[in-house]
């Protein structure tokens, strides 16, 4: 009884008119908190004693960082999701949710670029948290390239799900030796992100942000999930009396 | 009924975009044939890839001696033998070498049992050339000596008679004639007509769609 | 023809002509089977095999000619290059890891073999580090002496590859077991395997840069081994996972 609704999560119609039905909610959803969370940041918050202004941009660093990786993990489980089960829509929301990691971890680059550059003098360092989410934008690309490199849908979508479940064993190894690799040589100032330094002013709109975009990926997600499956499906009979509906 | 043999049930499978096997099934018993029939294009090779346990059909059953083949599939590889449309052989090892790692991978091969088996498909004299010098006849041959080596009980062949002269082909039916008279199963995509006597092959029909 | 009695044919299929079953093959039989006709199959072609090492050889004596002929200013770069090159060259040869057998029906066979898969995808791994890593870890110390590395470097710089190529070559066979059916894919094979390799490289670096150096390698060295047996463990299996996708 209780796999019930996994089964139908199974179905493509099902979660085709399920993922419309949500897609509203958590987009305005996510709206409102990023909303919230850019005033608190940008407005509320304090400047930073050390670094002035130039801290805010943590408020938007440091939850894209994070949500490259949720990105990462939610892609691989889907991917092995499908694997084990042979799930269509597993492997469609695999596909989903690709590019939307790939522009965060962009995303992250580039504020953390920014966030580190008053503090650097440079725009780039080879500190370990970046050059992490450089070699993380290198296996989105990867998983993003090995899908289009496979003509038949069924094989992109076995043949990458090994590719994202073997990256997604790797990432902690991957960010445990570069870790280790930066620690012995002369370190550029570590980016300061420990969230138990943060007094309580700071801290919600980081947490607000988070959230705002963790709901903000899922709907963009049920958005490409939709498009993924309306590209699959586009000869199944349910979905030609959806569309004439 | 007995269960012995190889059992489809429903096969359903897309390759792409196509719906290549829309429910096919079919019942061979010990000691029968299935002559898998029809154009190019029609599925012959998709169906003998999906009754070895390769392709994974989206819905139906694959069932040998009863039991459910995917419920243990090493089991079942072992008991059979699937010989494609090109012999699986390495350019730069000879017809001997070939077979001695190809069978010798699944069972013990012994010189004398080469030997005879190259024999039989009348190999002897250019057993030991590379197979990048062999025709295409003479590799299809090696691969017929691949069946007498290993004798399992279920043998799936991609167009045996290809590219084989008059006596080839009568050395493809008495094969199959013997392993039927042993009990074995053998499946043969072709789209031409087996050397078997008709008594002992059922025939399947798939059209292209 | 003689019937043989039916019980002779059993479900397995193993029977000899008078009734009695015959052995099937272990699979360490079966994986040393794989491991010999792909090192005999590469012995046939054996000017192929020093082309992976004319690369390496190649790719390092870009560096002086780049950068400095001077051996102090080499030396301190000395590491890198070698690591650098080696992956290189081991990408290189890692295209032909699975190609002719996927062409000519052999990996079908192995996947049809009864055999599990995973030991058969272990031997070939095998097989190509003792055809390409084993050898570039034998002739890096040369290279590295002519980077300005000390003659007591060379057991630290030899063992470091040794062990790496190793990591190297499994991590690799994913890629190429990934990437099999596609054509031109040796971008995208660099594309998947390097951000993979970079652990073995962050490590193996450091080691040969210790060894140059002349301090103990033991940490970094510890560590390239922990990856190998990692690899050991987990590569064969998403190696046999990629092949049989690759067959349907």
């Amino acid at each position: 009884m209780t796999w019930t609704w996994f089964h139908r999560l199974g179905s493509p119609p099902h979660v085709y008119r399920l993922a419309r039905r949500l897609t509203p909610w958590f987009s305005w959803s996510a709206a409102v908190l990023i909303l919230a969370a850019l005033y608190g940041g940008l407005v509320l918050a304090p400047p930073d004693y050390q670094q002035g202004e130039g801290f805010r941009m943590i408020y938007v660093h440091a939850p894209t960082a994070w949500m490259s990786l949720m990105v990462y993990t939610t892609m691989a489980c889907a991917a092995a999701v499908g694997l084990v089960w042979r799930m269509k829509v597993a492997h469609a929301a695999a596909a989903a949710c690709a590019p939307i990691g790939a522009s965060f971890t962009f995303a992250a680059l580039v504020t953390g670029s920014l966030y580190g550059e008053p503090m650097w003098g440079t725009w780039w360092e080879w500190d370990p948290r970046l050059t992490s989410e450089l070699i993380l934008f290198f296996l989105y690309l990867g998983y993003m390239g090995l899908r289009g490199a496979i003509e038949d849908t069924q094989r992109a979508d076995r043949t990458s799900a090994v590719l994202a479940v073997v990256g997604v064993v790797n990432v902690p190894i991957i960010h445990y030796s570069v870790t280790w690799w930066n620690s012995l040589h002369q370190a550029p100032s570590v980016m300061r992100l420990g969230k138990p330094t943060l007094a309580g002013a700071m801290l919600w709109p980081l947490l607000t942000m988070l959230l705002g975009f963790t709901l903000l990926f899922v709907a963009l997600l049920l958005v490409r999930l939709r498009a993924e499956i309306l590209a699959r499906e586009r000869n199944a009979s349910w979905l030609q009396e959806e569309l004439a509906a | 009924m007995s269960p012995e043999g190889l059992q489809a049930e429903n096969l359903q499978l897309w390759r792409g975009e196509r719906h290549v096997l829309r429910g096919v099934g079919f019942s061979v018993q010990r000691g029968s044939c299935l002559h898998v029939a029809g154009a190019n294009g029609a599925g012959k090779t998709t169906l003998l890839r999906a009754a070895c346990g390769l392709l994974h059909p989206e819905s139906g059953r694959l069932l040998w001696n009863g039991q459910p083949v995917a419920a243990d599939l090493p089991a079942f590889h072992a008991a059979l033998l699937y010989i494609g449309h090109e012999a699986p052989l390495k350019s730069d090892l000879s017809a001997l070498e070939n077979l001695r790692y190809w069978i010798g991978m699944r069972r013990r091969v012994t010189a004398g049992a080469l030997a005879a088996a190259l024999q039989r498909v009348g190999a002897a004299a250019w057993s030991d050339r590379p197979a990048r010098t062999l025709s295409a006849g003479q590799k299809r041959r090696v691969a017929l000596a691949a069946l007498s080596l290993a004798p399992v009980p279920l043998w799936l062949l991609d167009e045996p008679t290809t590219n084989l002269d008059g006596e080839g082909q009568q050395l493809v039916g008495s094969l199959i004639e013997e392993q039927l008279s042993r009990g074995g199963v053998v499946l043969a995509a072709t789209h031409h007509e087996l050397p078997v006597a008709p008594a002992r092959v059922q025939r399947l029909e798939l059209a292209v769609g | 023809m003689a019937e043989l009695p039916h019980a002779a044919l059993t479900a397995a299929g193993r029977v000899e002509a008078d009734g009695s079953a015959a052995q099937g093959t272990p699979v360490l039989a079966a994986a040393r089977l794989v491991l010999e006709r792909d090192l005999t199959l590469a012995f046939r072609r054996r000017g192929q095999l020093i082309q992976p090492l004319a690369f390496f050889a190649i790719v390092t004596m870009l560096f002086p000619l780049a950068i400095s002929p001077e051996l102090a200013r080499l030396r301190e770069v000395a590491a890198g290059v070698l690591w650098v090159a080696a992956l290189l060259a081991s990408l290189l040869a890692l295209e032909f890891l699975f190609r002719d057998d996927a062409y000519d029906g052999t990996l079908e066979q192995y996947a049809l073999s009864g055999q599990p898969l995973t030991g058969l995808m272990f031997a070939k791994t095998a097989a190509h580090w003792l055809l390409t890593g084993l050898p570039l870890a034998l002739i890096a110390p040369l290279a590295a002496l002519s980077l300005g590395a000390p003659p007591g470097a060379i057991p630290g710089i030899l063992a470091s590859l040794a062990v790496g190529t190793v990591a190297l070559s499994l991590i690799g066979s994913i890629g190429a077991a990934l990437t099999l059916g596609i054509r031109r894919s040796g971008v995208l094979l660099a594309l998947l395997t390097l951000p993979l390799s970079l652990p073995v490289l962050i490590f193996g670096a450091r080691a040969s840069e210790l060894a140059i150096r002349g301090e103990s390698i033991v940490a970094p060295l510890e560590l390239l081994g922990a990856l190998a047996v990692l690899g050991i463990t987990l590569a064969p299996l998403a190696s046999a996972a990629a092949v049989r996708i690759s067959l349907e």
